[in-house]
């Protein structure tokens, strides 16, 4: 290490193990962290509950009767297709989560403290979406007892289900990073929230999400059968047996192979917005 | 030899603003220097190029012996940053706060327990070590973010505003902590825009303004620099104004003003206490009844208005308002400076 001639540098802190392993211990650290705030503040883990078996009454009781998925059209049909949309669309929600907690430890100045601090680089970025991801899960958890309770059904082996929802994790843990670059790139943690909401209707409506995609006009169609959202959904009706009778998959091949498509985009989006993320965060402010 | 913290030309633009516009720095070991200037002078981007959070578009740096530029993350091992907003998770308590940064200072997670519950003792913090810190008062926060800051010991501190928002009372125990610091060996950067605070805590001071450093030296020689001191009488009756304007002219170094209402006169003087005790003797001999009479000395604050043509205070409003707490800037690259 270089040194000015003439000085001996006094560093106070202990040397850093660096590489992967502090990266993981300061992400735990981070994670840590915001695994408490949330226990601390249980009441945005009830909204983030009650939105979801919103949709799922809303859409089951007020559509359900009048929606055509494959050649069927009734509620217990539309509820099992429905379902894989609703979980989908959740994880996808942990992206305003992640963006406003990141906007929020910016504009309270936790970010600088963390930046002056001989830590790794990733690690409060990554900390905060493995606390969401945590979260994330635990929403599923309970969304997936409601809709049991509602009358949802898997017709799968448990193998393939909880296939099923790992894809749906991987898909939230892809969307939270895109939540983390909205996060440092807003200036108020409220700029954050409707930044990180807003694009997400449009994600999640132009897609098979609510109803079948085959039956949208054929530009829509096609943003739908591409749209990454669309491929996690296909890959968990499928996972879960929930397709419609008479569905036929829409030839698009992220629609033929829904599974690999899903990991695919998940881990495209992961590893664009991780980088773009980071960057930002380093050189943020 | 260079000092704790070293600056060199350094310059930094965001937009048309030139927030550092050729700053030099220099802090020798153990001693404080305080920055003083008003909102949007450039103190904040300076702390932000020093602490590594932010690049300088030119000029070089160095921290405790480290390149800013070159060894970010040793650098980030020698120093405390206590921000302009005290940054601490309101969720978390003072305990867990402490430890967490005692744990990204890689420090093992049972020295940071350690470590945490000496600093809330000696902080006044323990009572309240294990409540959430969003239940803590103003200068409580404070306290924890200067525990955060020190969690290491680091030799090199840094406070950016550090009691604005502060009532006088935690204002004072706040200078105490930082007094005791900085006689434990600590170099210090501090900035400030109460003119009181720099006079108090700072061995020098640097006064800056639109991204300059425009004057720099201790306190009293910036005082005498702007125009040195003067003696001030204020006589018991009217009749004995024309006798002490006599014996003022006599010691004087310039013009003896008169306040004719309030029987003041004033005459710029050399000369210090002893040529007041002179000029006592003469007035007593004459048998001129004294009410008041004094040395003043410039304050900081005429310091400012001669060198810059306008008060702190004024340039703060100038700059937009950005004064005090919560107004949202925190978070913001420019936040200060873009105010303008």
């Amino acid at each position: 290490m270089s040194t000015v001639p003439g000085t001996t540098p006094r560093l106070a802190a202990p040397k850093p193990r660096g590489g992967i392993s502090q990266s993981v211990a300061d992400s735990l650290v981070i994670a840590r962290r915001n695994l408490i705030r949330m226990s601390r503040i249980p009441e945005m883990v009830i909204f983030g509950l009650v939105q979801p078996i919103m949709f799922v009454v809303l859409f089951t009781y007020v559509f359900g009767g009048s929606i055509e998925v494959g050649s069927a059209i009734s509620a217990a049909a539309y509820r099992e297709f429905l379902m894989a949309g609703i979980f989908a669309q959740t994880v996808t929600f942990a992206t305003a989560g992640a963006g406003a907690g990141i906007a929020d430890d910016m504009h309270k100045g936790l970010i600088d403290r963390f930046r002056s601090l001989p830590m790794a680089r990733g690690a409060v970025l990554t900390g905060r979406t493995l606390a969401d991801l945590v979260q994330t899960a635990l929403t599923l958890a309970v969304l997936a007892i409601v809709a049991v309770l509602l009358g949802w059904r898997v017709h799968e082996n448990i193998g393939k289900v909880l296939l099923g929802f790992g894809l749906l994790l991987l898909l939230g843990y892809a969307f939270s990073w895109i939540g983390a670059l909205i996060g440092l790139s807003v200036r108020t943690p409220e700029a954050a929230t409707s930044g990180g909401l807003i694009w997400l209707f449009p994600l999640t409506f132009i897609s098979n999400a609510f109803v079948d995609a085959n039956k949208m006009p054929t530009v829509l169609r096609h943003i739908a059968e591409w749209n990454p959202f669309s491929a996690t959904v296909q890959a968990c009706r499928e996972l879960f047996g929930n397709l419609p009778p008479g569905f036929e998959a829409p030839g698009a091949w992220p629609m033929q192979h829904p599974i690999l498509a899903s990991v695919l985009w998940s881990l495209l989006i992961l590893v664009v917005f991780r980088t773009l993320a980071v960057r930002k965060y380093r050189s943020a402010g | 030899m260079p000092g704790a913290i070293h600056a060199e030309g350094l310059v930094k633009t965001f937009g048309d603003v030139r927030a550092l516009d050729g700053v030099d720095l220099d802090v020798p070991e153990g001693t404080v220097l305080g920055l003083l200037g008003p909102n949007g002078a450039g103190k904040t981007t300076a702390v932000r190029v020093l602490t590594t959070l932010l690049k300088p578009d030119s000029g070089r740096a160095v921290v405790a012996g480290l390149d800013v530029l070159k060894h970010p993350n040793e650098v980030r091992r020698a120093i405390g940053l206590s921000g302009q907003f005290a940054a601490v998770d309101e969720y978390l308590t003072g305990r867990e706060n402490l430890h967490m940064v005692g744990q990204l200072y890689q420090m093992t997670s049972k020295a940071a327990r350690i470590r945490a519950g000496e600093l809330l003792e000696r902080f006044n913090l323990a009572e309240a070590a294990d409540r959430p810190a969003k239940t803590y008062s103003g200068g409580m926060r404070r306290r924890l973010d200067l525990a955060a800051a020190l969690v290491v010991s680091p030799p090199v501190m840094f406070m950016d505003e550090p009691t604005t928002g502060l009532d006088p009372r935690n204002r004072q125990q706040l200078w105490d902590v930082i007094q005791e610091l900085v006689a434990g060996g600590t170099t210090l950067l501090l900035t400030t825009q109460y003119l009181e605070e720099a006079d108090h805590l700072a061995h020098d001071i640097c006064v800056v303004d639109h991204g300059r450093v425009i004057a720099r030296g201790t306190s009293d020689q910036l005082k005498v620099r702007t125009g040195g001191e003067r003696v001030e009488v204020v006589v018991h009756r009217p009749d004995e104004i024309v006798p002490a304007r006599a014996v003022l002219a006599g010691f004087g170094k310039g013009e003896v003003a008169v306040e004719t209402h309030t029987r003041r006169l004033t005459v710029p003087v050399t000369g210090g206490a002893k040529l007041l005790a002179e000029v006592i003797r003469e007035l007593d001999a004459r048998g001129v009844e004294i009410d008041d009479i004094g040395l003043r000395r410039p304050t900081l604050d005429d310091v400012f208005i001669s060198l810059t043509g306008h008060t702190a205070e004024l340039a703060g409003e100038r700059a937009g308002g950005a004064a005090g707490e919560g107004d949202g800037t925190a978070g913001e690259p420019a936040g200060e400076e873009a105010a303008k």
